[in-house]
């Protein structure tokens, strides 16, 4: 459960966070909305890259904002980014193994989490194998170990499917899908592609102009017309 | 093999992935880690440390004790630039304060060589971690510079209190003395070859040292800082710490050379160290691979073994500045990752380009018509 109220953001003059409130509560989250919208600044500031000037930010009860960004990986955020990642010096393993031991969320040994988390999103390859030998979705998916290993308790993902065609989607959804239930994390996911988006979250926010615009079961957010109107840019007309 | 998104089938997915994983798990790789490269390696330094000092003439001699202990400082510079991703102009610098703290001590104290060469890296380390501080502001062209003024900085100091000679005093240094007695040696490696043999072997126990670290927790964090700083923050990575641990990593191997350089010298004045030598340092570690370990022999070799080639030769050592010019330029537009990964490459290709001057068609170029 994270509750945030009141988020403010400003660069300069542009204000990409805008009095942004909203609850997530558990399971996969959806967040939608067209670009410049606030969905990567927002989890920026979850992770710690970004100082909001207004608004709160509780995760389980904890002020998240009063962490310093190494320490919420601790604490157990975890975040993949737009670009993928993946360290390609590292065998699979050793970018697994990396996260883990920064993070103070481990229950049994480095080994069992480190391959349990390679299992878990399928990578059906040489844990040994080096990161800058395997293909885009293979990358993709190793981001994602990385992102569930030792027991995180907010996994944001930032366009995890960017790039790859719809078949290798639909596989990374599933793994997706199965996060909270299996590592017991919150997940956001961010993505434009609606129908990984509907098939990973049963609620979904929608961001417009750094403002929540809608938010509710995923299916009943995508049909409302103001987030239609929104991503297709003719509110002033409907206005 | 392909398998289904359906629920149904993640059971044969968890069962074929099962190969892979389930070998991992019990602890087996699928291709155990080839156990041929080390005892190659094993081999090759047996015979360096066996047959050199018998091959070569004492002149050479010298000029390989100077490659082993070179190949340290390169070693700790490649570990920054290659591993960590920080540009370190000032490594030179710490070069000459690890050859001055040692000097000091063997003169200074009765201590064993080991024990001076220990206490030398480990002040050096920390007097090169405080070179290494702007690293934690700045980054790429401006921790460069700000390490090079440094260096810079230490070099004029050196200068001004000169190195240890056996006089008296907190700076050892007596201008007066008519007879400057030598730098102590350890007893077993007394002479020249005894010395070569001696900088070998502490050479191999800083790359090991090295190679410990890069395997484990520091290794991981570093490659991930030299990726993206924002991700490994991202994975909970304490960036600072890591940065620091490199530059105290880098400066403590540095410092251990300094000693080792001492010994080799024997006399130390100002002249031994310049500014200059911290930016061709840079030059062979990029010429060399900062990625690799065997890059850092190769640029020792570069920087150590030709300039010994050449002053036998006569040749102006000017031209090896100039040499290294262009090779950094050679290498920086053609060869990023050195010469240790291009060179088997260049090879590969010449010996194509010759099968197929032969007029014997080669099977890689069967199978691209």
């Amino acid at each position: 459960m994270i509750s945030v109220s009141d988020l403010t953001v400003r660069f300069g003059g542009v204000t990409p966070l805008d009095r942004m409130t909203v609850n997530f509560e558990r399971g996969t989250c959806g967040l939608i909305g067209p670009n410049g919208a606030g969905k990567t600044t927002f989890f920026n500031v979850l992770s710690g890259f970004v100082r909001p000037v207004e608004g709160t930010v509780h995760a389980f009860d904890e002020d998240l904002l009063k962490m310093t960004h190494y320490r919420r990986a601790r604490w157990g955020v975890r975040r993949t980014f737009q670009t993928e990642q993946a360290i390609e010096e590292l065998s699979v393993y050793d970018n697994v193994a990396m996260i883990h031991e920064h993070s103070k969320m481990t229950g049994g040994s480095r080994r069992e989490d480190v391959l349990g988390a390679i299992e878990f999103v399928k990578l059906d390859i040489d844990p040994y194998a080096k990161v800058g030998s395997l293909g885009a979705a293979q990358r993709r998916l190793v981001e994602v170990a990385r992102a569930v290993v030792g027991k995180p308790r907010l996994v944001l993902l930032d366009e995890p499917a960017a790039g790859l065609p719809d078949e290798e989607t639909a596989l990374l959804g599933d793994v997706i899908r199965a996060i909270p239930e299996h590592m017991g994390a919150l997940v956001i996911l961010v993505d434009h592609d609606m129908s990984l988006v509907s098939h990973c979250c049963e609620v979904t926010a929608v961001l417009d102009f750094g403002k929540l615009l809608a938010s509710g079961p995923t299916e009943e957010v995508l049909r409302d017309e103001r987030v239609i109107r929104a991503y297709l840019g003719t509110e002033e007309i409907a206005a | 093999m392909k398998t289904e998104a359906s629920a149904p089938a993640a059971e044969t997915a968890a069962t074929s992935q099962g190969s892979a994983l389930a070998a991992a798990r019990a602890g087996r790789r699928l291709e155990p880690r080839s156990m041929v490269r080390p005892a190659v390696i094993a081999a090759l330094l047996a015979c360096v440390l066996l047959f050199v000092p018998s091959i070569f003439s004492l002149y050479y001699v010298d000029a390989w004790t100077q490659v082993a202990i070179y190949s340290i400082v390169t070693l700790g510079l490649g570990l920054l630039v290659g591993r960590v991703g920080m540009v370190s102009l000032g490594q030179g610098a710490v070069l000459a304060m690890g050859a001055w703290v040692s000097a000091r001590l063997l003169f200074a104290t009765g201590l064993p060589f080991p024990l001076v060469l220990l206490a030398g890296g480990l002040i050096t380390m920390v007097l090169g971690t405080l070179v290494g501080l702007p690293a934690l502001r700045m980054s790429g062209l401006y921790l460069a510079l700000i390490t090079l003024m440094l260096a810079g900085a230490i070099t004029v100091v050196l200068q001004n209190i000169n190195f240890p000679n056996g006089g008296h005093g907190f700076t050892g240094y007596n201008a007066s003395t008519v007879h400057i007695p030598p730098i102590r040696r350890p007893a077993i490696a007394a002479s020249d070859p005894a010395f070569f043999r001696y900088s070998v072997v502490v050479a191999i126990l800083m790359f090991l040292l090295v190679l410990v670290h890069l395997r484990g927790r520091p290794g991981r964090a570093w490659a991930a800082i030299r990726q993206s700083e924002a991700a490994s923050l991202a994975g909970g990575i304490n960036t600072t710490l890591f940065k620091l641990w490199a530059f105290a990593l880098a400066s403590f191997i540095t410092g251990i050379a300094g000693g080792l350089v001492a010994g080799s010298f024997r006399y130390l004045n100002s002249l031994t160290f310049s500014t200059a030598d911290s930016i061709t340092l840079l030059a062979v570690v990029l010429m060399g691979g900062a990625y690799s370990m065997t890059g850092a022999i190769v640029a020792a070799f570069l920087l150590k073994f030709l300039q010994a080639l050449l002053n036998d030769w006569g040749v102006s050592p000017d031209w090896l500045t100039i040499l290294f010019g262009i090779g950094v330029l050679q290498v920086l537009t053609t060869a990023p990752r050195g010469i240790v990964e291009q060179m088997p490459k260049d090879l590969a290709r010449l010996g194509r380009l010759i099968r197929g001057l032969l007029g014997r068609p080669t099977t890689t170029r069967e199978s691209a018509e």
